[in-house]
């Protein structure tokens, strides 16, 4: 609940960055605008339905003759539920040979030990880079040639998202340990761990409870992903749905209806991956909300958000950070030492940790 | 050896790249236009405006790029009989476009949405003392701001992007890498490791330099707060 209320005050804050709380006139105005603007909102989507309705060729394609059979029982148990279980399964044990895949790579890339590191680093940079497409394509044909018959789509698909989505995980494992505060490390080392003892028992499981949100968000990336397999002929909810609307040439209306169960499940997922980081945060040293994105940007050594660098404050002068706020937030009513006293008054909310300190006057 | 040299002249390699090439900026090009059109409405004060861009964006977060070329074949070409071309290729191609354009518009709202978040409160609050109205405050002062902190996702999408061309094969788009590496396997069985580095060391040469662009550009452009 209270996750809830924050979240809630977070939007409306972000909301309202660019205009005030609007006054009467402001109010009006926008109650216009809104209704103009939905008017115009919902004759799009009558001129859409009226022109699906009476295309300048072909049939009605709102009739009931071509949703009729994109919806009836027989398609669910023939077409839908059988392409659903077939992505589901491919789905699931892509996220887990990936998650292994992600953990052993990026404790790898974490290593002291060069070779290690090295033969880690472009093996992960490698998948990043190439298109899954291109992954499971190869495989696919692979895998025929070498005599696998029948599930030859299915491992490709299986195997093409392991690479792409192990090496995404094991760049999130290895930001995940950079981002925990450097004190972990040292007070592993204090208690007489070695370097890679402080690594497996301290750093990587913390960051493996940090980066669970994140994982989440993959899994909704591989979700999406196991649609690439109907390109090479793996018989997923894609390519039964093609089935179904070549069979009943209702392609549009199979499409939709594939679309929509694919957006449910994707979507469950992400609302998922958006509840879980206040719950992970009590677990966890580390930064336990999801980056915007999984780190894409290629041989991007600090995978340091943008947002937390633009944030540090510059000090053009250098030196240390300054004792008083300088922001004036007393009284006008001074009559003594009127030239100092206002770095002793006040609080400056924009930075509540610094306290106002007793001011010393020069001698 | 000689095998693999004659790939090279049997097949045209490079113009297949510069199909991916060109999917990738037509739809990098309009999916800037149609995000930073989404990400206005996102941040406007009128209240439907939002809930269509919010609705917008997450229906496309969520659907599968390859669905969306699918359809935009069999379903808007093939039945509802919509053509940009009478050309199959040029059809094809722009149908690509358009699938590729509304998906990514998602993302590139996203980062943009990202990047204003880096913009302090007190801009807006100077732009508005300033007397700037909602439209004035937004393309002067915030979505310059926005844009430079949100180069970094905006590159990712980028790179995202130009592996996502691949998927044009899903709408018939016969020209572009991955139809014409599997063309190339099903009839050089013998050569399929080396052409899968062929086009593998393409991609990885082509998306290097747009992530260390990405990550240099990021760090000179970020506004230091």
């Amino acid at each position: 609940m209270a996750n809830k209320a924050t979240s809630a005050k977070g939007a409306s804050t972000s909301a309202s960055v660019l205009f005030d709380e609007p006054g009467p006139k402001g109010r009006r105005k926008i109650f216009i605008a809104n209704i103009i603007a939905g008017l115009l909102l919902i004759g799009l989507l009558v001129a859409v339905l009226h022109r699906l309705a009476n295309p300048p060729q072909g049939q009605n394609q709102l009739s009931w003759e071509l949703w009729g059979p994109a919806l009836d029982g027989e398609a669910w148990i023939d077409f839908y539920l059988p392409g659903l279980a077939k992505t589901l399964e491919a789905s699931v044990i892509a996220i887990i040979g990936a998650v292994i895949f992600g953990v052993v790579f990026g404790i790898g890339r974490l290593l002291e030990f060069w070779p290690v590191k090295y033969v880690a680093a472009v093996i992960v940079e490698f998948c990043r880079a190439v298109p899954v497409l291109l992954f499971m394509i190869f495989l696919w044909r692979g895998f025929s040639f070498m005599g696998m018959s029948d599930d030859a789509s299915f491992w490709a698909v299986v195997w093409g998202l392991i690479l792409y989505n192990g090496s995404v995980v094991a760049e999130l494992v290895r930001s995940g340990v950079g981002n925990l505060p450097k004190g972990q490390h040292e007070a592993a080392v204090a208690l007489g761990m070695g370097p890679v003892r402080a690594l497996m028992s301290v750093e990587v499981p913390q960051a493996l409870i940090a980066m669970l949100p994140a994982m989440i968000t993959q899994l909704v990336v591989v979700l999406k992903d196991t649609a690439l397999g109907s390109i090479i002929m793996y018989t997923d909810l894609l390519q039964e749905s093609r089935r179904l609307g070549s069979m009943y040439f209702n392609m549009l209306q199979a499409l939709v209806v594939a679309a929509v169960i694919y957006f449910i499940f994707s979507y469950l997922l992400s609302k998922l991956s958006e509840s879980l980081p206040a719950r992970m945060q009590r677990r966890t040293m580390g930064i336990a909300k999801p980056p915007v994105q999984a780190p894409i940007a290629i041989m991007d050594p600090s995978n340091v958000p943008l947002q937390e660098r633009a944030q540090e404050r510059e000090r053009p002068q250098g030196g240390t950070e300054p004792l008083y706020p300088d922001h004036y937030h007393g009284s006008n009513a001074v009559t003594e030492d009127w030239r100092t006293s206002h770095l002793e008054h006040g609080h400056d909310p924009k930075h509540p940790d610094m306290k106002p300190k007793l001011f010393q006057r020069p001698e | 050896m000689s095998g693999f040299a004659d790939l090279f002249s049997q097949y045209d390699i490079l113009a297949a790249f510069l199909v991916n090439i060109e999917l990738t900026l037509w739809s990098a090009l309009f999916s800037l236009i149609l995000g930073v059109i989404l990400v206005t409405m996102r941040i406007s004060p009128v209240p439907s405006l939002r809930g269509f861009a919010a609705a917008w964006v997450e229906f496309f977060k969520n659907m599968p790029l390859t669905i969306i070329m699918v359809f935009m074949v069999l379903g808007v070409f093939g039945q509802l009989k919509f053509q940009f071309s009478d050309n199959f290729d040029t059809n094809f191609f722009w149908l690509a476009v358009t699938g590729l354009s509304v998906y990514t518009s998602a993302f590139v709202c996203e980062s943009l949405r990202s990047g204003i978040n880096t913009v302090p409160l007190g801009q807006a609050e100077a732009a508005r003392s300033l007397g700037l109205s909602f439209f004035q405050s937004a393309s002067i002062v915030i979505l310059p701001q926005a844009f430079r902190g949100s180069v970094a996702p905006l590159g990712n999408t980028l790179i995202a992007l130009l592996k996502n061309s691949t998927v044009a094969a899903a709408a018939s788009v016969a020209t572009e890498t991955s139809s014409l590496m599997s063309t190339m396997i099903e009839y050089n069985a013998n050569l399929i490791v080396s052409i899968f580095l062929i086009f593998a060391i393409g991609y990885v040469v082509m998306i290097i330099p747009i992530g260390l662009l990405t990550t240099y550009l990021s760090n000179k452009l970020a506004v230091r707060r």
